[in-house]
């Protein structure tokens, strides 16, 4: 169970305009603004949920993520993830979680796949009959008897998402962080994808929370939808409530955009 | 041990997948010192002596330094290519997965190729000593072993200095090489030609001199108290400053955007 309580965090972040002139004044004077990228947030998931967070660019997508996995420290609140602190009991925490960063890969580049697996497995200190089990079953749902024999920095954008998941279940999180895990995807992988996280919540109860831009992967995937904006959480329900408040009964595309105008985000 | 040794397995393998890259550094890595050889050799056509030591004397002391330093740079790259790692977002896989940070920094890189130079360092060392006439014994072979390890890990510590500094700076700190590249050049001589305020400096801040200058003064007989034998070991104590740096940056870790 994932309890986050008020938590809020603030980014100084250095200003200034274009030009020469500026870029040196700012080396001895710099402008400073602070950011809150965080403002106050509380939510409560429970285990085995599936939870879509979404929100425009620069909404703190990211930001919570990277404090729930334990990456980041807040400035104050409090968080509780299956009875740990993420930041304090770090190492232990992330036994339990795997995170996918759509955008960044956790597979090494030059080696075939199946040698990331097996450092990984190391890593995470998973018993070897164990691991052959999530092996065989990870292959086998997503068809990668090939793919993994192949060094990484020669897949294809989708064949490499298909194995970074897999490289994040090797040791049977209990939660998932997916961060945009469909990004650049074509419709096949997109679905295959989304089947596959299906399929593993079901069978394993694992707590899913994902971010993306697209309101697809959410329709498919997840009941709840949690939608921030500059830093504030908006709205903690499900699709259909979603639409009401949009008050539109178009697309859920459209129903984001009318939501986003509402909030003025 | 068994994480480290699957890094080690995983980088090798790499580097083999580009291995005329691999060679053609290797062979790089070696004729650049192989250039700073030369002008030890030339200088001690025209002097015999610099401040006492003989050219077989700066040879060894220069070796041990060279030594050492190749070791740190190709198990401690990870640390001292951080500013990298933090900028590519590297440092936050990292962070999720359940080892300590120091042995996955140091598991990230792996840089064989500075094989050229422990070559090199090797091949100086043996002329050193076949031209030296150290009175070889228990003691003295301890105290090389001693000298490579301290400076290995002293090394290592200012790697691990320099990435905690990029926690606050992100972007690498050029400065830092006065200590790292410079140190070694400057470890070509025994650190008390440089005169006694850098000597002073090398031995109680940054201790340069314990694992140069006082264990060669063992060896070639100048000084016979034991206690220079194990000056390197008290040496690595100043990995443990390093250490409190780190964790101190860690807590400032404020992570890129995605």
């Amino acid at each position: 169970m994932i309890k986050v309580d008020h938590i809020s965090k603030t980014f100084k972040v250095a200003k200034r305009n274009a030009g020469f002139s500026e870029a040196v004044k700012a080396l001895f004077n710099k402008q400073y603004e602070y950011v809150k990228a965080l403002d106050d947030i509380s939510f409560t998931i429970n285990e085995g949920e599936m939870v879509g967070y979404i929100g425009p660019n620069g909404a703190g997508k990211s930001s919570t993520i990277k404090i729930l996995s334990g990456i980041l420290t807040p400035d104050c609140g409090s968080c509780d993830i299956n009875g740990r602190t993420p930041w304090i009991n770090r190492v232990k925490h992330v036994k339990d979680i795997g995170v996918v960063f759509g955008q960044r890969s956790q597979l090494w580049w030059d080696v075939p796949v199946i040698d990331s697996f097996e450092l990984l497995r190391d890593i995470y200190n998973v018993p070897q009959i164990k691991y052959k089990d999530n092996l065989e079953e990870l292959v086998t749902l997503l068809n990668l008897e090939e793919i993994i024999k192949t060094p990484t920095r020669q897949l294809s954008l989708g064949q490499r998402m298909r194995c970074e998941i897999p490289a994040s279940l090797l040791h049977n999180p209990k939660i998932l962080f997916l961060d945009e895990p469909t990004i650049g995807l074509d419709a096949v992988s997109k679905i295959a994808v989304r089947n596959f996280i299906l399929d593993i919540n079901k069978r394993h109860k694992t707590t899913v929370i994902l971010t993306t831009h697209d309101m697809q992967d959410i329709e498919a995937m997840t009941n709840r939808i949690i939608l921030i904006g500059k830093g504030k959480i908006l709205m903690d329900g499900t699709l259909s409530d979603m639409k009401k408040v949009a008050a539109v009964d178009a697309s859920i595309d459209e129903a984001v955009v009318e939501l986003y105008k509402q909030y003025e985000i | 041990m068994r994480v480290y040794s699957r890094y080690f397995s995983i980088h090798f393998k790499s580097v083999m997948q580009y291995k005329t890259s691999f060679l053609l550094t290797t062979i790089g890595q070696f004729l650049v010192s192989f250039n700073v050889f030369l002008g030890i050799y030339f200088m001690f056509m025209r002097f015999n002596k610099v401040e006492g030591f003989t050219y077989s004397e700066v040879l060894l002391c220069f070796s041990i330094v060279l030594m050492s330093y190749s070791f740190a740079e190709c198990f401690g790259r990870g640390f001292d290519t951080f500013s990298s790692i933090i900028s590519n977002g590297e440092f936050d896989r990292i962070m999720v997965r359940p080892r300590g940070e120091i042995l996955q920094v140091l598991g990230s890189k792996i840089e064989f190729t500075r094989i050229g130079r422990i070559l090199q360092a090797l091949v100086m060392f043996i002329y050193g000593i076949s031209q030296s006439n150290v009175s070889w014994n228990f003691d003295k072979i301890l105290t090389i072993i001693f000298m490579i390890v301290g400076g290995t890990v002293l090394f290592t510590g200012i790697f691990i200095i320099y990435a905690a500094l990029c926690f606050f700076t992100i972007e690498g700190l050029e400065f830092m090489n006065i200590f790292t590249d410079g140190a070694r050049e400057y470890g070509k001589y025994p650190i008390s030609i440089y005169g006694k305020r850098v000597l002073q400096i090398c031995t109680f801040i940054v201790p340069f001199a314990l694992i140069q200058y006082y264990p060669l003064l063992f060896l070639i007989d100048r000084n016979r108290n034991r206690w220079n034998m194990f000056l390197p070991l008290v040496a690595c104590i100043f990995i443990i400053p390093c250490y409190k740096l780190w964790k101190i940056g860690i807590k400032h870790y404020k992570s890129t955007g995605s």
